[in-house]
């Protein structure tokens, strides 16, 4: 019991998503564990989620960019339990990308001691398992090691 | 005397609630009796026959908090409403509940419906504290839903994290918003939690999204509020002195509109915000005053760092400055109003008394305007209240005393 409860993220099975056909390809990047984001063929912008216009010149457009997988946390909250799951401890974080200016994601820090995450915190992307045969970018603390399939597995 | 240029053109003229109960108590009754009951309320109290009802101007698209659904046409069968001549709702959710009267004012002032309700009646078959993580997953919510933000006070203590790093701000500030809130309950009748709250307690108590603990959270209550608003003109021959509608406004800018939930504010001073500033400058610039010539807020306050983000949006204090505004005590009510002091949430705010999406602030708005508020500043004569900060719309209203 002394050992810190390590973030994770919601088991396979409580994790549903749909997509339409702006979103679609982030996610079938992602199934091959790239990290993709939405950028404007026509100005450049990035965005997040992704979605049918540029907000800033209305193109449909759309590069698929392939990201270096790097992310800072912009802001996170420290969750204890979810619906179903009381014992579950979750780091709920929005974070930057740097090499998709202005867009951000939604998403978790996992394998870590929440209190070892702040504002700022460097992260790199790993992929998770969802319902149905996705998979879901989640982020680890930049240099922590990324565990086995077993570990992954208790997630 | 306040000096405002508002539009004044329509008031609030009748209010009504039913009791307020905790989450479950009134599975036995239906969305539309509880509706009903704060309807028949507020037209006793404005001394208009129901049947004479002829507009319904909802918020939150006519849902009965964010499940079940208010059918304008179940309400105008059983109540026996003549002829229904407006029936709309604004978009999105608690952030409309301020400006559903200006919904109502558009109606009366185009001439379409002179009796117009808005109603908002809650039951949490669908518990809110989690209803995020149990609404069926969309494509734009496949990117918010997964990360296990399971509410809206999941989903706002990220902004509120992200304003105690900017500015400096400290759960001392949330507690002494929580602590001051419940004070103003202690006096309130129809409060569900009447007992003064301790930093003790509030400091003791359990973290559901840290920064957020247990009583940063409003209560997880039942039960209906309704409002009719007429014509000043008509609402002068009714039966309560008339509260003017001097400002209403709603809506939200592209900025506001993609961050909440999708959290892509291109800068802290909107991340870290309610959202409502381009709303506080629209209604001041209506009503042709500022912040410092209201005399009572009620602000909307789901969770209490949303409070404090509100105070800076609608310019009680400076932008970052919510923290040490709210604990120089500036935010606590006294029966006269002090300079440089807004009295805040006087009937106890959704943290204390009770949570119906906004709609008890409106009320309390009224009985501040009437003179007649449990918890009266003195001479008051203009009142805000606060919608919102939720997805876009969010809404103000600017109520005052009829002259």
């Amino acid at each position: 019991m002394n050992a810190p409860t390590l973030a994770t993220a919601l088991p396979a099975e409580a994790v549903k998503i749909t997509t339409d056909p702006s979103t679609e390809p982030f996610w079938l990047a992602a199934r091959e564990r790239r990290l993709v984001a939405p950028r404007c063929a026509d100005c450049g912008q990035f965005r997040l989620p992704p979605s049918p216009f540029c907000p800033d010149c209305q193109s449909t457009a759309v590069d698929w960019t392939e990201l270096s997988g790097r992310a800072t946390v912009y802001t996170f909250t420290v969750v204890h339990g979810f619906p179903g799951l009381p014992d579950i401890t979750l780091v709920p974080a929005v974070v930057d990308l740097p090499d998709a200016p202005g867009a951000r994601l939604v998403t978790n820090v996992v394998g870590s001691d929440p209190a070892d995450v702040s504002i700022g915190t460097e992260l790199t992307v790993d992929f998770h398992p969802i319902s149905d045969g996705w998979l879901l970018p989640v982020f680890r603390v930049t240099g922590q090691p990324a565990p086995g399939p077993a570990a992954q597995e208790q997630a | 005397m306040a000096h405002d240029t508002g539009v004044r053109d329509v008031a609030i003229a009748g209010i009504g609630a039913t009791p307020y109960y905790k989450r479950g108590e009134t599975a036995g009754k239906s969305i539309t009796q509880l509706a009903g009951e704060a309807i028949l309320a507020a037209c006793a109290d404005a001394g208009v026959s129901v049947k004479d009802v002829d507009g319904l101007a909802f918020y939150s698209l006519a849902r009965a908090g964010y499940g079940e659904q208010m059918e304008a046409g179940e309400l105008v069968e059983t109540l026996g409403i003549r002829e229904l001549k407006f029936s709309a709702a604004l978009t999105g959710g608690g952030g409309g509940s301020a400006g559903a009267i200006g919904l109502a004012r558009a109606a009366i002032v185009a001439g379409d419906a002179s009796v117009v309700v808005t109603v908002m009646a809650l039951q949490q078959r669908t518990r809110l504290g989690t209803v995020v993580a149990s609404k069926a997953v969309t494509p734009v919510s496949s990117f918010v839903q997964p990360s296990g933000l399971a509410g809206p006070g999941h989903l706002m203590s990220l902004l509120t994290r992200r304003h105690m790093h900017v500015y400096g701000t400290t759960r001392d500030a949330f507690a002494e918003i929580a602590i001051s809130t419940r004070q103003n309950a202690v006096t309130r009748p129809k409060a569900r939690y009447r007992e003064p709250l301790t930093r003790e307690q509030y400091f003791s108590a359990r973290m559901i999204a840290d920064p957020l603990c247990l009583y940063d959270f409003c209560l997880e209550s039942e039960g209906a509020v309704a409002i009719v608003t007429t014509s000043l003109e008509q609402a002068r021959d009714l039966r309560q002195p008339p509260v003017p509608v001097v400002a209403a406004a709603h809506g939200g800018t592209r900025e506001w509109g993609r961050a909440f939930s999708w959290f892509g504010m291109p800068d802290d001073e909107t991340f870290a915000s309610s959202g409502n500033k381009p709303i506080a400058r629209r209604l001041y610039e209506r009503a042709g005053i500022t912040a410092q010539d209201i005399d009572v807020a009620l602000i909307y306050d789901h969770f209490t760092p949303m409070v404090l983000m509100q105070l800076e949006d609608y310019g009680f204090c400076e932008k970052g400055e919510g923290g040490p505004f709210v604990l120089s005590g500036a935010i606590r009510y006294t029966p006269e109003r002090k300079p440089g002091n807004i009295a805040v949430n006087t009937h106890g705010g959704q943290l204390s008394e009770a949570y119906v999406i906004g709609a008890t602030h409106i009320l309390e708005g009224v009985e501040q305007m009437r003179g007649t508020a449990v918890n009266q500043v003195a001479g008051a004569e203009l009142a805000l209240v606060t919608g919102g900060p939720s997805a876009i719309p969010n809404s103000g209203l600017i109520l005052g005393r009829d002259r």
